[in-house]
């Protein structure tokens, strides 16, 4: 029952954020937190109870269960969690409420209806990370898309209908091939075993050949690709992630973007692993591009949320590049990434965020310098971009790392392509440091060094609210970084059974005898 | 008594349509337009007619009576909004006002 | 005491965050104090535990503090490894540490960054100290990244000049393409011998492939470009150079003492790897010799008193590499070591000519200093002449001892040891003209500003008189340094039973003598050259129409650009780079979309152009369309 409970409290908690704008227009942040923190104390206490010890992994599923719903269509409320799910909820709630503490200044206008679709979204996440029905996976994938095109359409930016729009479009339109793939094979099972079934355990069973079993499997694919986003489906996400209020872009960035790497890991490859195993080498190399290309278009940006946005399609490329290296490395390593990478672009966004509110605007050629008069935020820049880049002794590097080492084990050339991508990290990271805040101090409307009265001139470095969540989300990366052993061990079951079950689809390695003289 | 042969009764009532449909394809001004639909009405109505002679069935004559009945229900409502549309723009040509285009 | 073992990178560590948490908030004394405190612990532990090493028989001693990380076989521990080896690289990092930090309590006495300034030295000392002590590859890496990213805070610490940003980001970005090779070098060690622990691998590795096989040859080659990024060898050696934008204690003890020298450790700790790829060893010694040449012919050319001291840390480094190259692994880290004492006097020495002469770094604009500025007028004489390996200075030992080495190597050992006489010949000249154009002739400080070699953020070209600036904090370390870049030769380094050979090395009378005699040569034509003497006075003269020559000045150009590698590089991979970025700043794919919507709207508008308004238009349409239906069903 906790994640029916759980979905609940979401849902109850958004629509008691809505009713309680009518009385008061700071009552629906204060729900919408307590709500939050009731959520991550439940999944914190799930978390403690069933993994005490992060060196003796449990069993892989701490939660299974199962209502009947559309009985007639095979249709249950099945619902479960194992490591990875706890995981990924554990990521959730954590970033819901770093969200709500990016919006706790930022949105004045209709608080009520803001925190409703917030944790909507939230609970849609929570459904999709723990539903084990493709149908109430389906419904949840809806579930998260419609409240958060809401966020993006009403609270963006100067362009937010067209991002939102945007949004909207690539969502669906790949939510409608999903849909058209689980449909499939659903009644593919009627047609193999009499009856339709969208329990994931027994799609299982369904035997379907080559070809066709390669066009389902590219339809799970493209819906689960565009949500990455990888390569030639990304263009939806930096307008969407620059038009959107802060805390749409930390739900995003840090959130949504982690259920398209959960499907791939939980449904297209296991439910497909001989089409999957044939798509790995294109996989992979649609991951290495989009490490490359992204990293490059970031460097070009001017605007620092769609450089930040187009740093997350190229981590999100490590991901893709884990998870078909379809080993234990690639898959930890993509999990590592998933988890790091939440929080480093949240932070990352969340610091964009608190420059736009305080310069009015996300043009980093009209910033410089901001070190001298914001050492909090610069400290705090520094530190996050030095995550993204992948250093050792923070979570990104464990991430990277192992997708890394995983990738090489099944493809040497995509692995060592992918490594370039360290080197160009390198190069936009310390580029928005240069530009943002070395330099001569300058900021929008201001000219010459240092004197003069615009706004910018006088603008606060960080409260201790907000210190308090950037401290959180550093605690978080250093931990991730020097004990990811505590999340490792959480997903180990999971991902053993996973390539258990499956068996190691990549007895395609590659010899290395073949590659290298 | 000899009875007409029902294509007789079709090609006339084919005409009658085609007439009508003229009408309604080439005047701009609406009540010609409204006169010409009514002629197609009663082209169809025929149809029915002969077809109800034709195989001895009553459903035809019934349908005819129900066109009869919506044709009355038409020209009323039609009427009605010629006379609205003549008093807010002074015309009847309906090319003048042709608003609804992309 | 070894147990402690992890409390030596904890106590810089732990300095770190203190001064980070307490956001300069702390008065100078005391962000002084555990600054340098913090550093002085690492060195008094560091010092316990080698006396207790040393004194115990053990050859190793392994301290597991936890396990990183276990996936799959892969399960690397924050795990310290010590023997001889780490017990040098350790008191060398914390030694002369804790001797720079002391120097930089004055070095950096006004700055407003002082806690700032000391909490990065601090994260540097602490991961340079992970980077040696590491027991597997992964550690080690963490280290080598950490050291890195302390590098570019430490030389853009002056963040408010866009130059110093621009020197920083080079020196991450480069050596970061260094690191990737070496990345990528784990991983393939680890595919091959399912581990990254450094004993195991070199255990296993001999095991598992023969001398020259494909796959040992790629990892050490692998290795071999992250060393040479960190090492500032070629080709990834035009970060160093500009790395001098940051303060002059950084210079001495990042970019001279020890950050630059892990290349040297790495390529040392993983010897092994390179015994079994004779291919790839001799390649370190060609890149060594040709870096020490280029590095000596650019040393000759430049004006500003740092870029001279880091073409000549460039080309020193030059020698190990030659060492390694060569098999000396002993020798490498011998030279290592002197290096490290002399080249970190030499930077302190020029921080005080820096801050005496308020920030003046073109070495023609100083003259005279001998007189003015006692103190590092004699640790240059002594940081040279040990540089020079003048006899009986700590370089000649080491020198000495890489020369042998190289002359013994089979294949091109005789050409191997001319390069390195020639490069040895170099040195002394370069560092000598340093030593008369600085400190002997007339005082120039007082001329108008012909050039100004500011890579300093700070404005205070305010030319006052020139004193000394010299109190106990900085003058103890020069000393101590001075004394131990002249005995620093009769030390032996514990390392015979890290790599498994007592190295020695026999030569001719013939042949000592000529490389005694080779230094003294280069320093009296330095003298007659550039102290203005006048018995070279047709040496000047030869020089002066060298120089005016066209040949003679384009090669001087050319190396004073650093053999234009700087140009190259900008042309092949910066340039290309930021153009192909400018001109898809749109982003191709998404235009693509774009075309998608455009294409939807296009025929929006075709389509609409059949919605006329017009109700017989539409009448027609209808009964066309019937009439064609019906034709097709009646017909078809």
């Amino acid at each position: 029952m906790i994640v029916v409970w759980l979905i609940l409290i979401l849902m109850v908690g958004g629509a008691l954020a809505w009713v309680t704008e009518a009385m008061d227009s700071r009552l629906p942040r204060l729900t919408a937190l307590i709500v939050m923190l009731f959520s991550l104390i439940v999944v914190v206490m799930l978390c403690m109870n069933n993994f005490p010890d992060p060196l003796s992994p449990g069993g892989q599923w701490l939660v299974l269960e199962k209502w009947s719903w559309i009985a007639r269509f095979g249709i249950y409320l099945q619902v479960g969690i194992d490591g990875l799910s706890l995981l990924m909820l554990l990521l959730t709630v954590f970033l819901g409420l770093m969200a709500i503490g990016a919006a706790w200044h930022e949105i004045t206008e209709r608080p009520g209806f803001f925190y409703f679709n917030l944790l909507w979204t939230l609970a849609g996440v929570v459904g999709v990370f723990t539903a084990l029905d493709l149908f109430l996976f389906f419904f949840f994938w809806e579930v998260m898309l419609i409240p958060m095109y809401l966020i993006i359409a009403i609270w963006g930016h100067e362009n937010r209908a067209y991002a939102a729009m945007k949004f909207f479009v690539f969502t669906q339109v790949s939510g409608l091939i999903l849909l058209l793939a689980i449909l499939c094979l659903a009644y593919f099972h009627f047609v193999q075993f009499g009856r339709f079934s969208f329990d994931y355990f027994e799609l299982h069973n369904v035997v379907l050949e080559g070809r066709f079993q390669m066009l389902v499997m590219l339809g799970f694919f493209i819906g689960f690709a565009t949500k990455l986003p990888a390569f030639p489906l990304h263009s939806w996400l930096p307008d969407a992630h620059s038009q959107a209020p802060t805390a749409g872009s930390v739900l995003l960035a840090g959130v949504l973007l982690k259920t398209g790497a959960y499907g791939l890991i939980r449904f297209a490859v296991p439910l497909f692993p001989e089409a999957a195993a044939d798509f790995a080498p294109v996989a992979m190399t649609i991951a290495v591009i989009g490490i490359l290309y992204c990293a490059k278009l970031a460097f070009a940006q001017t605007d620092i949320k769609r450089l930040i946005a187009y740093t997350s399609v190229s981590h999100m490329g490590f991901v893709l590049l884990g998870v078909y290296a379809w080993n234990i490395y690639g898959l930890q390593g993509a999990l590592m990434t998933m988890l790091a990478h939440g929080l480093t672009s949240s932070a990352l966004f969340m610091l964009a965020g608190g420059l736009q509110h305080r310069f009015h605007t996300r043009d980093m050629g009209q910033m410089s310098g901001l070190w001298a008069k914001l050492p909090k935020m610069s400290a705090m820049a520094l530190f996050f971009s030095i995550a993204a880049l992948g250093m050792p002794g923070l979570g990104n590097f464990i991430g990277e790392f192992l997708s890394l080492l995983g990738a090489f084990q099944a493809n040497h050339v995509a692995a060592i392509f992918a490594a370039l991508g360290l080197i160009f990290a390198s190069v936009y990271s310390l580029w928005v440091i240069q530009r943002v805040f070395h330099g001569e101090f300058r900021v929008p409307g201001d000219h010459g060094a240092g004197h003069g009265e615009a706004h910018g001139a006088t603008a606060q470095d960080l409260s201790s609210s907000e210190m308090l969540c950037y401290g959180a989300m550093v605690l978080g990366l250093v931990w991730m970084g020097m004990y990811p052993q505590t999340f490792l061990a959480m997903s180990e079951p999971t991902m053993a059974f996973l390539l258990e079950s499956l068996g190691s689809f990549v007895g395609s390695v590659v010899s290395t005898a073949e590659v290298l003289p | 008594m000899p009875s007409i042969p029902y294509e007789h009764g079709l090609i006339l009532a084919a005409i009658l349509f085609v007439c009508g449909l003229i009408g309604v394809l080439t005047r701009r001004n609406i009540v010609f337009i409204l006169m010409s639909l009514e002629i197609m009405l009663n082209a169809c109505g025929l149809a029915f007619v002969v077809g109800s002679a034709r195989w001895g069935h009553a459903d035809g004559q019934i349908m005819f009576l129900m066109i009869l009945t919506l044709a009355a229900a038409e020209v009323a409502v039609g009427l009605g909004l010629i006379i609205q549309m003549y008093r807010r723009f002074h015309t009847v040509d309906i090319s003048v006002l042709s608003e609804m285009k992309g | 005491m070894l147990e402690w073992i992890g409390l030596l990178p904890a106590f810089p560590l732990a300095g770190f965050l203190a001064l980070v948490l307490t956001r300069g908030k702390l008065p100078r004394r005391i962000a002084g104090v555990i600054g340098v405190g913090s550093v002085g612990l690492s060195f008094a532990l560091a010092a316990a535990i080698t006396v207790e090493f040393l004194g115990s028989d053990a050859l190793s001693h392994t301290q597991v503090l936890w396990t990183w990380m276990s996936v799959g076989n892969f399960t690397p521990g924050f795990s310290f490894y010590l023997d001889g080896l780490t017990v040098v690289m350790l008191l060398i990092i914390s030694g002369v540490g804790f001797l720079i930090h002391l120097y930089s309590t004055g070095f950096m006495a006004d700055d407003p960054g002082f806690a700032r300034f000391f909490s990065y030295m601090n994260l540097f000392v602490a991961s340079m100290l992970v980077l040696v002590l590491a027991d597997n590859l992964v550690l080690l890496y963490l280290g080598w990244e950490g050291v890195g990213l302390c590098s570019y805070l430490l030389i853009g610490f002056w963040y408010d000049n866009p130059a110093n940003g621009y020197a920083a980001r080079k020196a991450f970005v480069v050596t970061r393409v260094g690191d990737t090779s070496m990345a990528i070098g784990l991983f393939l060690l680890f595919q091959q011998l399912g581990t990254l622990n450094i004993q195991e691998i070199l255990t296993l590795a001999p095991q598992q492939w023969s001398e020259g096989s494909g796959m040992v040859v790629a990892a050490s080659a692998l290795l071999l470009g992250g060393a040479v990024g960190k090492s500032a060898q070629l080709p990834l050696q035009t970060w160093l150079p500009d790395a001098m934008a940051g303060p002059t204690p950084i210079s001495a003890l990042i970019h001279a003492a020890t950050m630059v020298t892990a290349g040297v450790y790495l390529i040392a700790r993983t010897h092994v790897l390179f015994e079994l790829a004779p291919s790839v060893q001799i390649l370190v010694a060609f890149v060594g010799l040709a870096t020490l040449l280029m590095a000596g012919f650019t040393a000759l050319t430049q004006r500003d008193i740092k870029r001279i001291l880091a073409y000549s840390t460039v080309s020193q480094i030059g020698y190990m590499f030659l060492a390694l190259g060569v098999g000396a692994w002993s020798a490498a880290i011998f030279h290592l070591m002197t290096h490290a004492f002399f080249k970190a006097l030499l930077f302190l020495a020029a921080g005080t000519v820096i801050l005496s002469l308020h920030h003046e770094h073109d070495i023609f604009r100083m003259g005279g200093m001998r007189k003015k500025l006692p103190v590092a007028f004699w640790s240059f004489v002594i940081g040279s002449a040990a540089l020079t390996a003048l006899p009986f200075t700590s370089g000649f030992y080491s020198k000495d001892a890489i020369l042998l080495a190289a002359l013994e190597q089979p294949q091109y050992g005789t050409l191997l040891w001319l390069g390195g006489v020639l490069g040895a010949f170099l040195t002394a000249i370069y560092s000598f003209r340093l030593v008369f154009v600085a400190f002997f002739g007339d005082d120039h400080t007082q001329d108008a500003h012909a050039h100004h070699s500011d890579d300093h953020g700070h404005d205070d070209h305010h030319h006052g008189p020139v004193k000394e600036i010299t109190g106990f904090v900085m003058a103890a370390p020069l000393v101590i340094l001075g004394i131990l870049s002249l005995v620093g030769g009769f030390i032996t380094v514990p390392v015979d039973s890290v790599f498994g050979v007592h190295e020695e090395h026999h030569a001719s009378t013939l042949v000592h003598g000529f490389m005694i005699a080779v230094p003294i040569f280069g320093v009296l034509i330095s003298y007659l050259l550039y102290s203005g003497a006048p018995q070279g006075r047709v040496l000047q003269q030869w020089l002066k129409s060298m120089r005016e020559s066209a040949f003679g000045g384009g090669l001087t150009r050319f190396w004073f650009s650093g053999w234009g590698m700087d140009a190259l590089y900008n042309l092949l991979f910066v340039k290309p780079f930021v153009a192909l970025a400018q001109l898809n700043r749109k982003d191709l794919i998404d235009q693509f979309y774009g075309l998608l919507v455009e294409l939807a709207r296009i025929s929006n508008r075709a389509i609409v152009l059949t919605q006329t308004g017009y109700l017989r238009w539409y009448a027609i349409s209808l009964i066309g369309g019937l009439v064609l239906v019906i034709g097709i069903g009646v017909w078809a």
